[in-house]
């Protein structure tokens, strides 16, 4: 398949590690911020192809994962309520909130609807005026902008019965937070492509600069994904680190400036609780007030749940790649992805999610 | 910047959903077994055996019989390439012909919703009539309820079937062997990209058509052509499901190879898109047959004459016993495992 097959292409994937095998002189650890870099590696088995050197550490771009249990808990809440048709992508039905998921409450007779867009959530609500429509908008820059328009579009409607119950978070904070941290071992970045699609790259100089880490701007096949580590092996080998980019037939330095626009025409900065570690400064979009009426957490009143997380996974460790999946004592056994303690298993793109389909051999070995 | 504790990024106590049905259950997957090892087989299983397979066997007189039965609820009724009468005779009619039976008569009871139209189960109960000549299977009894509107969606069709194992033939999950050669009838993932593409009107600008179909002539002709050890038709759950669970019921290691996968272009790029994999997807009309390695090219040969083996391709081998797994070569030359799908399959975020 076009645009496919070219970048899974065998021979190539051969060069490329041998290329990589060639300049890497000592270890590396390399950080893939986004959990679909993270399935991609394990799904084509390329993690176990790369020279010993590299350490790969999987980083916190799964927005499902990171969204905060209280955010998960004000969901339920919401659909929970009569005269509530809640939307949200598929991947959030399944993550437990304190008491239940997603999916228990539409078991229990809630309506609760999988959506492919948030456009979709607009539609629902005007053809059924009688009920309040919620569209559950999580996800990082990459959806954040789809969801704008949705609210857009309610606005320009003047469709009254639409709302959104916001948790978008943005990465460069994240990656900011990461490398403050004093336990930090990620020496290089690959940034995630789909994101850079969006918002382009121009956050990441100044990061690459002041904590001395290139950053490789990657994509999601593996002829990308060896790109964009050979390029970071290249700069780390040569003591540079600077922001570039291996995923040019998607992102160019400015990013997509009308997805851009209808981001801040909606939302803006504010800060924003990530699940487990605390709130991060100005880390995340919320509805700017022209747009307040559209909040969800306001029309049903659930902005005062806070929700108290028990302390029985690693996956902070792991976030900050100080620990691997199959390093939690849990994995495989307490949870699965039948029972998931956690976000990272449940979400395709949790990195405890792609140990568990594409590795579990290793643990049970 | 201030330091972020990272180590108090934690998730929640599990949640087991045990009180409540979830539709995941139906799934296929491993929900689907939990339901079943928790609740149906402690309770109802204990006279069957094999109620693993596709079909039950029955011995009377000293001829075994398979067994078998299937409800059906698909929405919308109808989508590209077939409907949910077609589908009730083919998921039966196939399930017969998994275990190597030739099917002899079915059953048919239809849950119907006040308020459906007569023209719909009319062209319903049309095709059902066509896909029965066309498996040479007949409906020798039927049942009809009428349900209150709201308590049904339109119309549920389950059908039971009754075949004939012929002497010699011994097809079961449990009967891979070591060196086995793992063969697929076509290609996989059409029926649930088709189904799904109607119902959410996903607009892709092909249509693409579900391959339900009935398989008993081509398991027939592939039965006089070799030794088949096992037959599973990946309904539900998709061919990596299928692959797990004769993988544990046989125990032994499977290796399948992604480049030999017959996948459509539609179907690859409508995965690629909702961030499906083909290995999950359904299928309504494919079976995958371990077949005794000296026997492949002749059982190949013959299922590429059939119409509904004409894409048949090998996939695979089984190359241990002794641990049940999954592996996959993948296109690009790695390894990793394949599992069963967990729950409900789920489009992801972005």
């Amino acid at each position: 398949m076009k645009y496919l097959d070219e970048y899974r292409d065998p021979a190539k994937v051969k060069s490329l590690l041998r290329e990589i095998e060639s300049i890497v002189t000592r270890d590396w650890v390399i950080m893939e911020i986004c959990g679909g870099q993270t399935h991609a590696f394990l799904q084509h088995g390329l993690d176990d192809m790369l020279p010993p050197q590299i350490e790969l550490v999987h980083g916190p771009g799964c927005p499902v994962c990171v969204t905060p249990l209280e955010q998960i808990d004000k969901a339920i809440a919401i659909a929970s309520q009569p005269d509530v048709i809640f939307t949200s992508y598929g991947d959030m039905l399944r993550v437990p909130g304190s008491s239940k998921d997603l999916f228990a409450v539409r078991a229990n007779g809630g309506d609760v609807r999988v959506v492919y867009s948030p456009l979709e959530a607009v539609q629902i609500a005007e053809s059924n005026l009688d009920k309040q429509v919620v569209f559950f908008a999580i996800g990082f820059e990459t959806t954040a902008p789809a969801n704008a328009m949705a609210v857009m579009q309610a606005k320009h409607k003047n469709i009254q019965n639409f709302f959104v119950l916001v948790s978008h978070v943005r990465v460069p904070p994240a990656m900011e937070a990461i490398l403050s941290s004093s336990k930090n071992r990620v020496q290089a970045f690959l940034a995630a492509g789909h994101v850079c699609a969006v918002m382009g790259f121009h956050e990441y100089p100044p990061i690459a600069e002041k904590y001395h880490v290139p950053i490789v701007v990657t994509g999601f096949e593996p002829i990308d994904l060896l790109n964009g580590l050979l390029a970071a092996v290249k700069q780390l080998e040569a003591g540079r680190a600077v922001a570039e980019n291996q995923y040019q037939r998607a992102v160019r330095f400015e990013g997509n400036a009308s997805a851009q626009r209808s981001l801040r025409s909606v939302f803006e900065s504010v800060d924003r609780k990530w699940r487990g570690i605390g709130v991060i400064p100005q880390s995340g979009w919320g509805l700017s007030p022209e747009f307040q009426m559209f909040d969800a957490e306001k029309k049903f009143n659930v902005e005062n749940i806070f929700t108290q997380e028990s302390p029985l996974c690693i996956a902070g460790e792991i976030l900050q790649g100080l620990k691997k999946p199959l390093q939690c004592s849990a994995f495989g056994k307490e949870c699965t992805q039948q029972t998931p303690l956690g976000a990272p298993m449940v979400s395709a793109e949790g990195a405890c999610a792609a140990y568990y389909k594409y590795h579990r051999d290793v643990v049970y070995g | 910047m201030a330091e972020f504790d990272f180590e108090g990024y934690t998730c929640p106590v599990p949640i087991r959903p045990t009180d409540t049905v979830v539709l995941g259950h139906g799934s296929g997957g491993t929900l689907s077994r939990d339901l079943l090892n928790r609740l149906f087989l402690p309770e109802l299983g204990k006279a069957a055996p094999r109620a693993l397979d596709d079909s039950a066997v029955v011995v009377m007189d000293g001829q075994r019989y398979a067994i078998t039965t299937d409800s059906h609820v698909v929405s919308p009724l109808f989508f590209p390439g077939g409907d949910i009468g077609r589908l009730a005779i083919c998921g039966t009619v196939n399930d017969l012909a998994m275990i190597g039976a030739t099917p002899i008569a079915l059953t048919c009871g239809f849950v119907l919703e006040e308020g459906l139209s007569f023209d719909v189960l009319q062209r319903v109960v049309v095709s059902m009539k066509e896909a029965a000549h066309e498996a040479g299977i007949y409906i020798a009894a039927g049942d009809t309820k009428v349900v209150q509107k709201g308590s049904a969606d339109r119309l549920f069709i389950n059908t039971s079937g009754i075949g004939k194992i012929n002497e010699g033939v011994n097809i079961s999950g449990a009967n891979a062997n070591d060196g086995d050669v793992i063969i697929i009838s076509g290609t996989i993932g059409d029926h649930g990209i088709a189904v799904l593409s109607a119902r959410e009107n996903l607009g892709f600008e092909t249509t693409l058509e579900s391959d339900v179909a009935p398989l008993n002539h081509l398991v027939k002709a592939m039965i006089s052509a070799g030794e088949i050890r096992v037959l599973r038709d990946p309904t539900r759950g998709g061919l990596a499901t299928s692959l797990v669970e004769i993988a544990e019921q046989s125990n032994v290691t499977i290796e399948i190879d992604e480049q030999s996968l017959p996948v459509k272009p539609a179907v690859k790029a409508a995965c690629e898109m909702l961030g499906f994999d083909p290995l999950y997807v359904a299928n309504e009309g494919k079976l995958a047959a371990f077949v005794k390695e000296a026997d492949t090219e002749k059982v190949l040969d013959v299922m590429k004459k059939m119409k509904y083996g004409a894409d048949a391709a090998v996939i695979g081998r089984v190359i241990g016993a002794g641990k049940s797994q999954v592996r996959m070569r993948t296109a690009i030359g790695g390894t990793r495992l394949v599992d069963m799908l967990p729950g409900e399959m789920l489009p992801r975020i972005c």
